[in-house]
């Protein structure tokens, strides 16, 4: 069997990220990470191949920034690391992207499951999970939290599911797309031997020829980045005892009518 | 023929509370585009929901009351929605962007290859038919200002309670057509076997209002019974429990989390806002022993009305709040619960 997982690498989640005067979105000196949610799809991934012996494929399509990222993918065990990218990647937009990871799939051949994380935090989007598996024609499993059977053999997969109302049990089958949750897992941290490898590993590079991809005409534009409003909101202590306290915050909620 | 589509989100036959907030920004869109507004109702009772769509101002409505559409399930439900797109070209699909709702504009998008933008907070059509739009980037830490270009569907997931449904109109009537599926169910692969409902919970994406600990849950005066693995767990889970619960009570409110407190195990991570959590903005946010690191702020900033209950003065959830008591929140949430009480049902 064969599993395949994309990531990317993403600003530290407590750096302060902010637009510049120029328009350009900084992070100062925050490190960049892998996209705090493909950690559980890394783990996930890593999990599963060793279950069923099976192969590992990391993917990150991007410039030279989300090298990074394969190579602490690679130093948590991922057997293999590609990174994709060409200049008219530049604007890509998700379809774009579904595009290309739908054509690495196919250029892979033999793969079986993909496992996403939720979403990415630095375009904070997951439509790109999605639109992958229908370019892929797979079906799409999202917000799983537990993987309860594969049977690679009969084609076949059985996942516990966390829903806004409630958890879900379904059954699908195979190739097919997942996204899986937090919590699912608890993601391995990279062994010293997995960092001298993943420091070693030579990761190819596929551009958009290699794959044989045009893509689809951009149909989205970001124009600009802005810093958020300033907080205007002044804030009032409540003095007191906790009983005055409670009863000022309760006149004080009925005054700003949010009760 | 041409119009605004807009995906009313159902649950075994009833709406989500959030959905006829599309209908709110489909209106405006309508109107300046000159087509009609027309909700998609997909599953169980899709008739009585199509009823209360043309109430909340939907023009024509196309039902779908099918076996194999009574569950979301994502493969039936993007047939049938790339169908519709495909035979009438609608010029918007809108939806209030669940995780169902971007899942399902995402995949028709991709089907048809349109563009989709989601979280979409504000939204402006241009003389050319492009459509600008705001949304969170980083995580809510900056705004992304972007664009949906004119020539194919455009399609848009908005940010939950960011736009104003429409007034009821009783007399509103719609006129409703019904399609059949696009696939049957010996096409649709994915089948479910079982659902846990999660009971007497307020959804935290659609709240109104949410009551969020953090961290200094554990300082529960209770001691915790002999023999417990951890006492910090006991008590962080007796207060969430018997603390923090009656409040969101008294209030119709959705319990919420910090990071900190659901990597300790004090809650389960489907209460978890933040960075690597929900998003929410609710009218009212009460953070409760929760310090306000920069990942927390990220999923909840945009609340109306911030209130802080924290021991520590210094913290930074403060200088987001717009009323902050510093206390022991295991004094003062008792007392709030019982002035809401005594106030909200005199």
């Amino acid at each position: 069997m064969h599993v395949v997982t994309f990531t990317r690498s993403t600003p530290d989640t407590a750096a302060k990220v902010e637009v510049g005067a120029d328009g350009a979105v900084s992070w100062g000196n925050a490190a960049t990470v892998v996209n705090p949610w493909d950690e559980y799809a890394l783990e996930e991934a890593l999990l599963q191949a060793e279950q069923h012996s099976g192969q590992t494929t990391v993917i990150a399509i991007g410039p030279d920034m989300h090298q990074e990222a394969l190579k602490h993918s690679l130093a948590m065990g991922m057997q293999q690391a590609i990174r994709i990218w060409d200049d008219t990647l530049a604007n890509a937009d998700s379809l774009a992207y579904a595009v290309t990871a739908a054509a690495a799939v196919q250029r892979l051949g033999d793969v079986d499951l993909i496992i996403f994380g939720k979403e990415s935090i630095d375009v904070g989007t997951d439509q790109h999970n999605y639109q992958t598996a229908r370019k892929l024609g797979w079906p799409m499993l999202s917000s799983v939290s537990r993987i309860l059977a594969v049977d690679y053999e009969a084609r076949t997969i059985q996942v516990e599911r966390l829903l806004e109302q409630g958890k879900q049990i379904v059954t699908s089958r195979l190739p097919v797309v997942l996204s899986v949750m937090k919590g699912i897992n608890e993601p391995r941290y990279p062994s010293f031997i997995g960092i001298r490898r993943a420091s070693k590993a030579a990761i190819p590079l596929w551009s958009l020829a290699d794959l044989g991809v045009t893509l689809p005409e951009a149909r989205t534009r970001v124009d600009a980045f802005r810093n958020p409003p300033a907080q205007q909101t002044q804030v009032e202590m409540l003095q007191g005892t906790p009983e005055e306290q409670a009863a000022q915050l309760v006149d004080r909620l009925l005054e700003a009518k949010v009760l | 023929m041409s119009a605004v589509y807009v995906w009313i989100e159902t649950d075994h036959g009833q709406p989500n509370p959030t959905a006829w907030e599309a209908l709110g920004a489909g209106r405006t869109l309508a109107n300046e585009l000159g087509v009609p507004l027309t909700a998609l109702v997909f599953g169980e009772s899709a008739g009585m929901v199509a009823a209360a769509a043309a109430q909340y101002g939907a023009e024509q409505v196309i039902v779908s009351d099918d076996a194999t559409l009574h569950d979301f399930r994502l493969e039936p439900y993007a047939a049938l929605l790339t169908r519709l797109v495909q035979e009438n070209q609608p010029r918007v699909v809108l939806a209030v962007g669940t995780s169902r709702a971007r899942e399902l504009l995402a995949a028709s998008a991709a089907d048809v290859d349109a563009g989709l933008q989601t979280e979409v907070s504000t939204l402006a059509l241009q003389a050319d038919g492009t459509i600008r739009v705001t949304r969170p980037a980083y995580a809510g830490k900056i705004i992304s200002e972007a664009a949906l270009l004119p020539g194919t569907t455009q399609f848009i997931a908005l940010r939950g309670r960011a736009f104003p449904a429409n007034p009821i109109d009783d007399n509103a009537q719609a006129l409703v057509t019904t399609v059949a599926p696009a696939l049957s169910e010996d096409q649709i692969v994915t089948k479910i076997e079982s659902f846990q409902e999660e009971i007497g919970t307020v959804s935290l994406t659609d709240a109104a209002v949410i009551v969020s600990g953090g961290r200094g849950m554990a300082n529960n005066p209770k001691e915790a019974p002999a023999g417990v693995p951890d006492a910090a767990v006991w008590k962080a889970q007796e207060g969430f429990e018997h603390t923090l619960k009656p409040l969101a009570e008294a209030l119709g409110a959705a319990i919420g989390a910090s990071r900190a407190a659901v990597d300790a195990g004090y809650i389960p991570y489907a209460h978890q806002v933040g960075q690597t959590g929900k998003s929410v903005s609710p009218d009212l946010y009460i953070a409760c022993g929760i310090s306000g690191a920069i990942q927390h702020q990220a999923g909840m900033r945009t609340s109306k009305v911030i209130v802080a209950i924290n021991k520590d003065a210094e913290a930074p959830i403060f200088k987001l709040a717009r009323f902050g008591i510093v206390g022991d929140l295991y004094q003062v949430v008792p007392a709030l619960t019982a002035a809401l009480k005594a106030r909200l049902h005199s």
